[in-house]
């Protein structure tokens, strides 16, 4: 059985433990995420910051900073092969060619130094060295005319670019290799609203032109119900809640996280006189407490909940870690 | 720009220098001049005039590039500059040389590997040089290798083994520059967010460093050489007193210990100029290196 | 201060405290500390030790002697005690370097502070002045003012302070433009902070920082330019005890004699040493992100 259900799945992790050494402490970024993905799927994954979201992106390109980072235990398995342990070199191969990624602020992801033209033709040369130069100043110049900037604007550098189309620039680069898989971290955060809607349009339309699954990391709620097939919801390096995005938004059952989040967005419609911001911190990556990570914040938390790590109970495809939910699965 | 600058330096100078004893002339005629001869002398040179029109007829002279008589030697200012500014620029272009070649590569190296015996050894180095005074090092190096070894000529320029030791010990300090410089400024780029993006595309560590660190990380080590140019033309005048190179350091020397007016003040200015222009050249090749900046301005 | 332990968390500390605490705990910089409190105190005690007039007594019977148990650093050519050189040379060459730094410190924020307080037509001259000369290198306009003054250990210190001023001008007025404009001195100001304590609370510590690195790593250049002018014989010359002018004035005997040139040599590298490991300790324990 589980040989074909690898199959199915492009990206798979299993409880996937990353930490980072500092001088001080040990930051557990990552506690026993798991996370399955789709070919051509489009899975939002939505948390606060520092829940560890980058953190998981870094791990599956295997770039995290050398000497502080560490992938303590854990799968990530890519069409079936266990990326972690893999030789560099490996890597290389797949990265911008097969799975790519998109920082989140588009001003300083590129160099200065270099042409923009020449930057993403650096992909083509990486990857595709046996293409003639003519060959490759084509694909270059029809990615730029696909993301909406002038081909003869090439030669420019990312100084002359607004933030906007700098972060096209970067998604040319992503996907001129046609990736299987598209990391975004929070490509619209840094860009005003208007932009946001084109970039997530631009996504949108090359996703589907290249058939990329995508992983879109944001925290906005928003931006995962309109782009989305599913959504994994993120809380202190693991995954608290999965399902599609109409069980994420629509279902009475969700996880308290998850009704917080939802909440917190003030809605048009009713005259309200204070917005509802769930109280409290994220856990301390340095000191995880031994039951569940979200309980001194939880409205509904339990005796259990602080002494035992909740299970994950799932109906339908939907999964909520909590206890709240034991008596709904059969298990 | 760089003129009207130039112009309020000389009369800056100008004005510290005519601090100097008004008795000039008594120290060139010797003690026994009488008092008639002294003043006699000092109208000749023009030195019982006021400050400004003094002032007005030295930069008049200047603009025919006449800047004066030594009043302790026997020679033109300008024309003994000019003969021997080349011994000193070869002896401070030497020593830039030196320290790029050697302290720019040490220092990327450095930051490459970092932790590693070849960074603890280049960071040691760079306390070592910073707190040694060049005179010392110049000093005993010169005991060392040309007494003792007897590998290179003690001093004077006959052999182009002369021009080994000097350039070195001029170049210590900015050696020490190079190698710190470029060593953090490589440091920080390779922290940039461009960087991890090259990475997400699949190149290596090696492009990385080739293609995308090294050009960044060079930008302010330029900057950097020109701010130490003007530090080693300062520390060319004791190199060239250490290993009596006939260049314009020795003759500064002996016109500041002889209270020689006209030649500290031409010399004063000459480098001056000197260093400035060579400010220029380097804000035009960092405008060439950067992108960001815009040659107009 | 410097010396007690940690005893609240870190949150409850005070800016100055938490820059107290990370030079401390830098290894390098404490090292740094205490070689120059050696070197500073050792000077200082310098009648306790040798006499003033073994500096001058000349022993001809003694002379060129390696150190031993009655010359604890062996003597010159002249028979000269070399330890009772080095202790009063290093009066010059270590406080001639303080008072320069003190004077351009001083009169330089002066300066640099009505400069970027006032703006404006004081602004302008001021800075015209400054960059003037700045643009002739220090060691030149220092030989310049020497020769206008001729020699002497204040005229020394009046020609190496000049180059300084200038500097320090031009950083104390950076320092307060920029903090006049911080974006916390207007939130400050909406919290109904006043002047004063805007200036004390927020502009002191944040803009002093930079300027007491910058003094601190002046310091050892000037010890260096100090010794150097000595060599030279620029300011100070012969007879007069300067680690600078005792390594020219021994030149010819060190190469049978090494001591005499190693020892001097060594003073003046362990105490700017000392001084550059006391500068990097405090632009890190200023602001830690630079830190490589």
């Amino acid at each position: 059985m589980s040989d074909t259900t690898n199959e199915k799945y492009l990206l798979e992790i299993k409880d996937l433990f990353v930490q980072y050494n500092t001088d001080d402490a040990v930051v557990h970024a990552v506690n026993g995420l798991n996370l399955r993905l789709k070919s051509g799927e489009k899975l939002g994954l939505v948390g606060e910051t520092g829940a560890g979201k980058t953190t998981l992106a870094l791990s599956i390109l295997q770039l995290l900073p050398k000497k502080v980072g560490q992938i303590a235990s854990g799968s990530i398995k890519y069409k079936g092969e266990e990326l972690i342990g893999k030789p560099d070199s490996y890597m290389l191969g797949l990265r911008g060619r097969r799975m790519s990624m998109i920082f989140q602020d588009p001003m300083t992801s590129l160099n200065p130094t270099k042409t923009v033209g020449d930057q993403i033709l650096e992909v083509l040369q990486l990857h595709f060295p046996d293409l003639s130069k003519a060959e490759k100043d084509a694909k270059v110049d029809e990615m730029l005319q696909l993301v909406g900037i002038p081909a003869s604007r090439k030669g420019e550098y990312p100084h002359q670019f607004s933030g906007g189309m700098k972060q096209r620039i970067v998604i040319a680069m992503a996907l001129i290799a046609e990736p299987e898989l598209l990391l975004a971290d929070e490509p619209t955060t840094a860009l005003d609203v208007t932009i946001q809607a084109q970039i997530l349009e631009l996504m949108r339309r090359l996703k589907d032109q290249f058939n990329s699954a995508v992983i879109l990391i944001t925290h906005s709620l928003g931006i995962v119900a309109e782009f989305c097939d599913n959504v994994s919801v993120i809380y202190s390096g693991h995954v608290v809640e999965h399902g599609s995005v109409e069980q994420i938004f629509g279902s009475d059952a969700k996880h308290p996280y998850t009704a917080g989040l939802i909440n917190c967005i003030p809605d048009l419609a009713k005259d309200e006189a204070r917005l509802k911001p769930i109280p409290g911190r994220m856990a301390d990556p340095r000191h995880l407490p031994a039951g569940c990570c979200f309980a001194d914040r939880c409205p509904h938390c339990m005796e259990i909940c602080k002494t035992v790590p909740p299970r994950m109970y799932e109906k339908d495809g939907h999964q909520i870690l909590c206890h709240l939910f034991e008596e709904k699965d059969g298990k | 720009m760089l003129i009207p600058v130039i112009l309020s330096v000389t009369f800056i100078l100008f004005v510290i220098l005519s601090l100097a004893p008004g008795d000039v002339a008594r120290m060139v005629l010797g003690q026994d001049a009488t008092p008639e001869q002294v003043a006699t002398l000092n109208h000749q040179m023009g030195l019982d005039r006021p400050l400004l029109v003094r002032y007005v007829r030295y930069m008049g002279n200047a603009m025919k590039f006449d800047f004066g008589r030594s009043w302790t030697g026997n020679f033109d200012v300008l024309a003994e500059f000019s003969h021997r500014l080349p011994y000193t620029l070869l002896v401070s272009v030497l020593a830039l040389l030196f320290a790029t070649a050697i302290g720019i590569p040490l220092g990327i190296a450095s930051a490459i590997k970092q932790y590693s015996l070849l960074d603890y050894g280049s960071t040691f180095i760079v306390m070592l040089l910073f707190s040694m005074p060049a005179f010392w090092l110049g000093t005993m190096c010169q005991i060392f290798f040309c007494l003792t070894l007897r590998w290179l000529p003690v001093s004077g320029i006959s052999t182009w083994k002369s021009f080994i030791l000097p350039p070195v010990i001029l170049g210590a300090n900015t050696l020490a520059s190079m190698i710190r410089m470029s060593r953090t400024s490589m440091l920080d780029v390779v922290k940039m967010d461009y960087i991890r993006t090259a990475r997400a595309k699949g190149a290596s560590n090696h492009d990385v460093i080739l293609h995308h660190a090294i050009r960044n990380s060079l930008i302010p080590v330029v900057t950097q050489i020109g701010i130490s140019f003007a530090g080693t033309i300062g520390g060319a005048v004791v190199t060239e007193s250490i290993f009596a190179i006939p260049g314009i350091g020795t003759m500064l020397i002996n016109a500041v210990k002889g209270r020689d007016v006209p030649v500290v003040m031409g010399t004063v200015i000459f480098i001056t100029i000197i260093v400035g222009v060579i400010n220029l050249v380097v804000d035009l090749i960092c405008a060439l290196v950067d992108p960001r900046i815009d040659l107009a301005s | 201060m410097l010396f007690g332990k940690k005893k609240k968390p870190l949150s409850e500390y005070s800016t100055g405290e938490l820059i107290m605490f990370r030079f401390r705990k830098n290894k390098l910089a404490m090292v740094g500390v205490f070689m120059f409190l050696f070197v500073t105190i050792f000077i200082l005690l310098a009648p306790l030790i040798r006499p003033y007039d073994l500096v001058v007594k000349q022993n001809i019977s003694h002379k060129l002697q390696a150190p031993n148990t009655q010359y604890i650093f062996g003597t010159d050519e002249l028979g000269r005690d070399l330890l009772a050189r080095i202790l009063y040379g290093g009066r010059i060459s270590l406080f001639c370097s303080l008072a320069i730094i003190g004077i351009a410190f001083v009169i330089g924020a002066i300066i640099g502070g009505a400069a970027g307080f006032f703006g404006g037509k004081v602004d302008t001259i001021l800075m015209r002045v400054v960059d003037m000369l700045m643009s002739v290198p220090s060691a030149l306009l220092a030989m310049a003012i020497i020769t206008a003054l001729g020699n002497g250990v204040w005229k020394l210190v009046i020609a190496l302070s000049i180059g300084q001023i200038a500097r320090f001008a031009r950083m104390v007025r950076s320092s307060v433009l920029t903090l006049r404009n911080m974006e916390y001195v207007e939130a400050a100001k909406c919290f109904g902070s006043s002047s004063r304590r805007i200036i004390i609370k927020h502009i002191l510590p944040n803009g002093i920082g930079p300027i007491v690195v910058s003094a601190t790593l002046t310091l050892g250049a000037v010890i260096l330019s100090i010794s150097s002018m000595g060599y030279l014989g620029l300011g100070v010359a012969s007879p007069t005890p300067e680690w600078g002018t005792i390594i020219s004035e021994n030149k010819v005997n060190i190469q049978y004699y090494p001591y005499l040139g190693i020892i001097p040599g060594i003073c003046i590298m362990l105490t700017v040493m000392s001084v550059n490991f006391i500068g990097d300790g405090l632009r890190d324990a200023f602001d830690p992100k630079t830190k490589s």
